[in-house]
């Protein structure tokens, strides 16, 4: 694999008086691991969300794997998608939720079932084989049976990873993973994506976990009042931000 | 204050149980907790809760020796007719309206609620109108209505609409009492369904559709294996209600001269003047149908229950033992409801 897997042109997004992107542009190289940062309101969850068109973007495009999402283009127009086609598209953008939105009346196992099953139609047996595997590598094949509700925030999240993973999705995208959880849990969470990030899939967060960011981008984007201020490797972004507004917001997190 | 002290320590030296050394750190004998570690637990006499237990038992059993004495409740004739084969049939029938207007009229309540919460007025303001009218008119007059719409209708077609007809039917033989009975506590049912479906269905967290949406799962998954199950256990709690508000509500389409139960006792009391032991016989019918159906809301509820609690719901036989007052048990059975809590996030 090579080249680009997700490219985002000049994507503005405005909640009512609200402006929060202001012309956005990110490349993320296939199999690399983009870490978006930013102080809070600066627009990082939005524009992740614009990535899988959970937000529609008021101008601005979105590819991923050379495929428009939410549009089809028809000579010199674009043509909006059907609801179907844009969720045929979202199962191949996995996207894992701060506060987990897992299933609360499915099983573990269901949870990470269903979107095979359901959204791409693979025969049970598959799925149920995908689903064992992804388990075990989030280190939860003991509590298939377990509700969601009777895990720790740790674990659930680990789960849910699993959940976006099933589809066997092409990007997952990670909204502050670690944010909802207790201090002693992030790191198994973490641990989990660290994996994830060895194993070649691209994969784009939203995190406030400087030293994790370091560690595993291979971008950093920084992101302040919805423009994208600076980017580059970890260690230049990072160790030596060339703007001040990303010197100031170091200051304040590291 | 030290006197106090010194006291009770040389008691507790006089009984030989505690250690010089332990008397100087622990000097109030309920300081040493090691010891009481194992001590069953048992609750104190409550004497004001087994005070009112006793009133409420004379008052019951006042209450059953009225029953049983006065020979005006003609219990004999109660029993003679309470399995009587006209009674049975109108029982069958009640259940039968109920049964049907339940099915349609949360049916046509389910397409309502979507209308409602669907983005276009064009979809919800039919649907507000209907809840708005159904919930308006008298169940009594509808009914009466759907029974004489010959009146306004002679005949009723189908084909295309304002266009040619295939069939046509004679609004009197397609409207008997038993259509306009089904037909009137089915709309009337609908209105109020419509809203209890609502309510469920707004129940839910919104970012179960998000993640819903998110993984791409069909609009149809999304409706049938997210929304739904967790809406019911909104929804089962007020539809219980409907329904056994509905198995009384068949009385009314008495007035249609409907073989119901309702009818048919007071054709039978008419007919031998024993008004009050058949108005028992209706009233110990429509008990036992409540309470089946009250048994089978709670395993209802206990079915879509499932995730939610981080243990299992109570079963018949603990809600049984929860209700006597008697406060000694093990200690780790007690408080079997609000246990629980934290032991599963370790």
């Amino acid at each position: 694999m090579s080249g680009l897997m997700i490219r985002a042109r000049d994507i503005h997004k405005r909640f009512g008086a609200l402006q929060v992107l202001r012309g956005v542009d990110l490349e993320v190289a296939a199999g690399t691991v983009t870490v978006i940062i930013g102080p809070s309101g600066s627009g990082k969850s939005t524009l992740l969300r614009v990535l899988n068109h959970l937000e529609r973007p008021d101008r601005g495009l979105v590819h991923v794997d050379g495929e428009l999402v939410g549009y089809r283009r028809l000579g010199n127009r674009l043509r909006e998608l059907r609801h179907r086609e844009v969720r045929r598209q979202r199962t191949n953008i996995g996207f894992v939720f701060q506060n987990f939105h897992l299933f609360p009346h499915l099983t573990v196992l269901q949870n990470v079932m269903i979107a095979p099953l359901t959204a791409q139609r693979r025969p049970e047996p598959e799925a149920r084989r995908t689903a064992l595997e992804l388990l075990g590598q989030v280190g939860l094949r003991d509590k298939l049976q377990a509700y969601p509700r009777q895990l720790s925030g740790g674990q659930q999240q680990r789960v849910a990873i699993a959940r976006a993973l099933a589809l066997r999705p092409k990007v997952v995208l990670f909204d502050e993973p670690t944010s909802a959880l207790d201090p002693e849990l992030v790191g198994e969470v973490l641990e989990t994506i660290r994996n994830l990030a060895g194993s070649g899939t691209t994969m784009v967060l939203v995190s406030h976990e400087m030293a994790f960011a370091r560690e595993v981008a291979d971008t950093v984007v920084f992101l302040d009042e919805g423009r994208v201020v600076e980017q580059g490797p970890p260690e230049a972004v990072l160790t030596r931000p060339e703007h001040p507004r990303t010197r100031a917001f170091l200051s304040k997190v590291l | 204050m030290t006197e106090n002290i010194t006291a009770q320590s040389r008691a507790a030296d006089a009984n030989g149980e505690v250690s010089a050394a332990r008397a100087t750190t622990a000097t109030r004998p309920d300081d040493d907790l090691d010891r009481y570690l194992d001590l069953p637990v048992t609750s104190g006499l409550r004497v004001g809760r087994w005070c009112a237990v006793a009133v409420v038992g004379v008052l019951l059993a006042m209450a059953g020796h009225a029953l049983v004495t006065n020979p005006a409740w003609d219990w004999p004739t109660v029993g003679a007719y309470l399995f009587s084969q006209t009674i049975v049939s109108a029982v069958w029938l009640t259940l039968q309206l109920t049964a049907i207007s339940l099915v349609l009229g949360f049916a046509l309540g389910t397409v309502l609620a979507l209308m409602r919460m669907s983005g276009t007025v064009l979809l919800s303001g039919p649907a507000w109108a209907y809840v708005w009218f159904f919930r308006s008119v008298p169940l009594i007059l509808q009914l009466l209505f759907w029974y004489n719409l010959a009146l306004l209708y002679k005949e009723l077609s189908i084909g295309v609409p304002f266009g040619p007809s295939f069939v046509r039917f004679g609004t009197m033989d397609l409207i008997g009492p038993t259509a306009a009975a089904v037909l009137g506590l089915s709309l009337h049912q609908a209105a109020y369904a419509g809203e209890i479906v609502r309510g469920g269905l707004l129940s839910v967290d919104r970012f179960q559709l998000e993640a819903a949406e998110a993984l791409g799962l069909p609009r149809w998954t999304q409706l049938r294996r997210i929304v739904f199950p967790q809406a019911m256990r909104a929804i089962i709690p007020n539809a219980g209600n409907e329904l056994i508000g509905l198995v009384k509500g068949t009385s009314v389409v008495y007035i249609m001269a409907l073989p119901e139960l309702f009818y048919q006792v007071q054709v039978i009391y008419n007919r031998n003047g024993r008004v009050v032991a058949l108005l028992l016989v209706a009233g110990v019918w429509y008990l036992i149908i409540t309470t089946v159906l009250s048994i089978l809301q709670h395993f209802v509820e206990r079915h879509y229950g499932r995730g939610v609690a981080r243990r299992t719901p109570a079963g018949p036989l603990e809600v049984l033992r929860s209700l006597v007052p008697v406060g000694v048990s093990a200690r780790g059975r007690r408080n079997w409801s609000d246990r629980g809590d934290g032991e599963a996030a370790r």
